[in-house]
């Protein structure tokens, strides 16, 4: 069992938590994810890794309230626990000195966005964030990216904060301005990655994208996970999550997302219905 | 006097077909007392030196002796002539295949019919169960040395079991929530109950065995990590990984790997979806790609999450099929159809991406490939398309390289398994392996066997502390 030490809501539908679980700690790196099960009968869920501290023995997870099993875990408290935690899992991003390093991420892409840009800049890159989120009301994170980043680019879709636009339209402004980037990394909704990588080929800007596929294990068992890169299989599970951007076939990704979209809307009402 | 010969088996008594494809309990009952006695009373006994049965079994349980014993009325005696050499019998009575082992050779076969020793050696740990009985164990005084056991299959809960035994601090890591390998995430409820195989872990537990859930070895503690605080590592990590084939359509949705629609159903309980949270994808028609025991594993849920129509598409003709027997026959009484001499050649999705018909091409048999059976030669022109809602591939596993992607020292073949000498010894000094990580997919009693002989390997290792120069590679 894995206890939630802390809880803060840093949106709406948008919490962060602090969780016992000193071996995930010990061995995790930027880019990796755990699994997640609630109690006996939960479905497992793949989270990433936002913050670890060894020395606590903890790690913090940020995650959206998008379905059943999110909400649930939602609703705990500090004190509560979760019965299954496996990890870390994934292959950690590859980090190394590119010169300067952009890292686009979108939405709850953040965390994830995040624990990258934190180790790229350790390692010396110069590191431009653009992150980007709907309104005003769901910017999340804004200090700690201003800690790691050398410059940080913020956007809204609706303009009601910093200025309006998606994150693409940050990227290719700094781009056409002249903007250095010899390395990208991205991470966010399907679509805006897939946007991404299309402008930075035309830059030819090596680019990696983090894949979120429905995952069940997680440790390479099943194939739920899978996506075409380079035309061939791949687990995003165990042969990613990241994945060159400018190979991986997003279409595909984002129709096998919502293979489940009817049967997630009857946990999730059955849920809201408070059928437990 | 001459014996009476009882020719005919002793039939099993089984759920109806028309009820269990509406439940996931287990098809086949079991003797009682009275039929078991029966059908262990066709033995003719035949001295242990000679016993065909014996020779047989892949891990050489004693036959004649343990069905004598039935007929004794001796459970623990039986029990305890079975568990010399095979630690969890109520799983391989339920799982061997045993008409291509100990049955295939039992005399009565020239006079009838053959044994029902799977079901009799069910039978024995059925009834020791019920009454709490287990085996006489003598553990060895603690010896103060301690190993590793990566993987909770029937490999490694028997490499685990005989060295707690032999006085060693053993724990056993596993990736998932669950113990027990295949056991638990693969093979069916309706075939092998669950309660069989956690029964059994809790009895490793009471002899001392540690298990620690969720660690995935390789990143949540590296091999080298194992190395440091343990004397010696076994690896059963299995061949976990599912095939595809990468034909055009593969991954549209509705498209699963048996590993994941099995997963889904026996781990998950997806069956009880939504009392338990994971989904799975229901509809009308099924077609599932193979005819191992993993694809009449998928068929047979397939049914009982509430497809209408199953069909198993295979490669080559029936004589082929590498299932077990006893899953063909229950397979066919359940209503799976079963179509030949046809291989996938891609999928057809609608526009939202779901899969709605599997190409198909018709096959004839060839040349006999390497292993020795004929080889399915596709006939041009003659494609054709089966609508479905779903698609399983069963086409085969591999082993899962997590653990030792990042081990250079470990040394594999080329279909991915590890190497290992007849000591199943790795090439790296100190690990272990066995079960399908070194078989590629096998069975449950040879991946125990591995498991025995591999704790006799680390025991000497670590009196010793012998290890050769060179892995001399054994073949399986
Ligand atoms: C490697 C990886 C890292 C992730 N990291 C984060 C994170 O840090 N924060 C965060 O908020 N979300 C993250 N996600 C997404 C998160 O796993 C899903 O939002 C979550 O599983 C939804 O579960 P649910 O029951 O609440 O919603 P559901 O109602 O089940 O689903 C809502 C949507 O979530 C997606 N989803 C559902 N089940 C899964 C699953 N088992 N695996 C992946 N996606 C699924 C689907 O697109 C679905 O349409 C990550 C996903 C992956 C693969
Ligand atoms: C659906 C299905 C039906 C089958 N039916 C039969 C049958 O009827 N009869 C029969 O004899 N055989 C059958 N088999 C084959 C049989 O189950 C296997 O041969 C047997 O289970 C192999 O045992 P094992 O201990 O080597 O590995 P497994 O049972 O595969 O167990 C390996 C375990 O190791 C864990 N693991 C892997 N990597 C790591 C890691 N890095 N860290 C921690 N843990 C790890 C896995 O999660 C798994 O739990 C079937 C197989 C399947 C899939
Ligand atoms: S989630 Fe099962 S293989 Fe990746």
């Amino acid at each position: 069992m894995f206890e939630i030490l802390d809880k803060k809501i840093l949106a709406p539908n948008i919490k962060w938590i602090r969780v016992h679980a000193p071996l995930v700690a010990r061995s995790a790196h930027a880019g990796q994810f755990i699994v997640l099960r609630l109690h006996e009968r939960g479905e497992r869920i793949p989270l990433t890794l936002f913050k670890w501290s060894k020395e606590e023995g903890s790690i913090e997870l940020v995650f959206q309230e998008v379905g059943k099993t999110t909400y649930e875990l939602g609703s705990y408290d500090p004190g509560d626990k979760i019965m299954d935690i496996v990890g870390p899992l994934g292959k950690p991003t590859h980090i190394e000195n590119y010169g300067t390093a952009v890292i686009v991420s979108g939405g709850v892409g953040a965390p994830i966005g995040y624990a990258v840009t934190k180790a790229l800049k350790d390692a010396g890159n110069h590191v431009v964030s653009i992150i980007g989120f709907r309104s005003k009301q769901y910017v999340i994170l804004e200090d700690e990216f201003r800690k790691v980043s050398d410059e940080l680019l913020i956007t809204t879709d609706d303009g009601s904060y910093v200025r309006k636009g998606f994150t693409t339209d940050v990227l290719k402004e700094y781009l056409e301005k002249g903007g250095k980037a010899d390395y990208v990394f991205t991470v966010g909704p399907v679509i805006m990655m897939k946007l991404i990588a299309k402008i930075t080929k035309e830059y030819g800007i090596k680019t990696d994208a983090s894949l979120n596929p429905i995952m069940v294990d997680g440790t390479g068992m099943c194939g739920a996970c899978r996506v075409t890169v380079g035309g061939e299989i791949k687990f995003a599970c165990v042969d990613g999550p990241d994945f060159d951007a400018h190979q991986v076939d997003f279409d595909e990704l984002m129709s096998r997302l919502v293979e489940y979209r009817p049967e997630e809307k009857i946990a999730l009402d059955r849920y809201v219905k408070g059928v437990r | 006097m001459a014996r009476q010969i009882k020719k005919k088996r002793v039939p099993v008594p089984e759920q109806d077909p028309k009820e269990r494809i509406h439940n996931f309990n287990e098809v086949a009952l079991g003797y009682t007392w009275e039929l078991a006695t029966e059908e262990a009373s066709r033995c003719i006994q035949c001295p242990v030196n000679f016993a065909p049965c014996i020779k047989g079994c892949p891990v050489n349980v004693n036959i004649p002796g343990f069905i004598k014993k039935i007929l004794e009325k001796d459970v623990k005696g039986a029990l305890e002539i079975i568990h010399k050499t095979n630690a969890l019998p109520g799983i391989t009575g339920r799982v061997c295949p045993q008409e291509e082992q100990c049955e295939m050779n039992c005399v009565m076969g020239k006079l009838g019919d053959r044994i029902n020793i799977g079901k009799l050696e069910r039978f024995v740990a059925d009834e020791a169960r019920k009454m709490g009985i287990h085996p006489e164990v003598t553990m060895a005084p603690k010896n103060g040395k301690k190993v590793a056991i990566v993987g909770s299959g029937p490999a490694g809960l028997t490499a685990a079991a005989d060295l707690v035994k032999m006085g060693y601090d053993v724990t056993v890591f596993e990736a998932l929530h669950d113990l027990g390998g295949v056991l638990i995430y693969g093979i069916p409820e309706f075939r092998l109950p669950k309660d069989i195989v956690r029964y059994e872990v809790e009895y490793l537990k009471s002899i001392g065995v540690k298990f620690e859930k969720n660690v995935v070895i390789g990143k949540t503690y590296t091999l080298y990590e194992l190395l440091e605080d343990y004397d010696a590592v076994f690896l059963g990590t299995g061949a976990g990984t599912p095939k595809f084939l990468n034909l055009p359509g593969v991954n549209l949705k509705g498209i699963y790997s048996a590993n994941e629609f099995l997963t889904r159903i026996n781990l998950m309980k997806a069956y009880k979806f939504p009392e338990y949270d994971t989904p799975i994808k229901k509809g009308k028609r099924l077609a599932v790609i193979g005819a191992g025991n993993v694809a009449m594993d998928a068929a047979r849920s397939a049914l009982r999450v509430g497809y209408e129509e199953v069909y198993i598409l295979y490669r080559r003709t029936r004589e082929y099929m590498t299932a077990r027997e006893e899953e063909i026959a229950h397979a066919e009484e359940e209503g799976v159809k079963f179509m030949f001499l046809v291989s996938p050649v891609g999928f057809v999705g609608d526009a939202d991406g779901n899969v709605r018909v599997v190409r198909l091409i018709m096959n004839e048999l060839g040349e006999p490939d390497e292993s020795g059976r004929r080889k399915p030669v596709p006939i041009p022109g003659t494609e054709f398309g089966l609508e479905v809602d779903a698609v399983v591939f069963a086409i085969g596993q591999k082993p899962n390289k997590v653990l030792y992607q990042e081990v250079p020292e470990l040394k594999v073949t080329r279909w991915g398994t590890l190497v290992v000498d007849e000591k199943y010894r790795t090439t790296m000094r100190g690990v272990f392996a066995g079960g399908d990580a070194v078989r590629g997919e096998s069975t449950v009693v040879l991946a125990m066997g591995d498991g025995k002989k591999a704790a006799k390997a680390i025991d000497e290792y670590i009196k010793t502390g012998e290890w050769p120069e060179e892995i001399k590679p054994q073949s399986f």
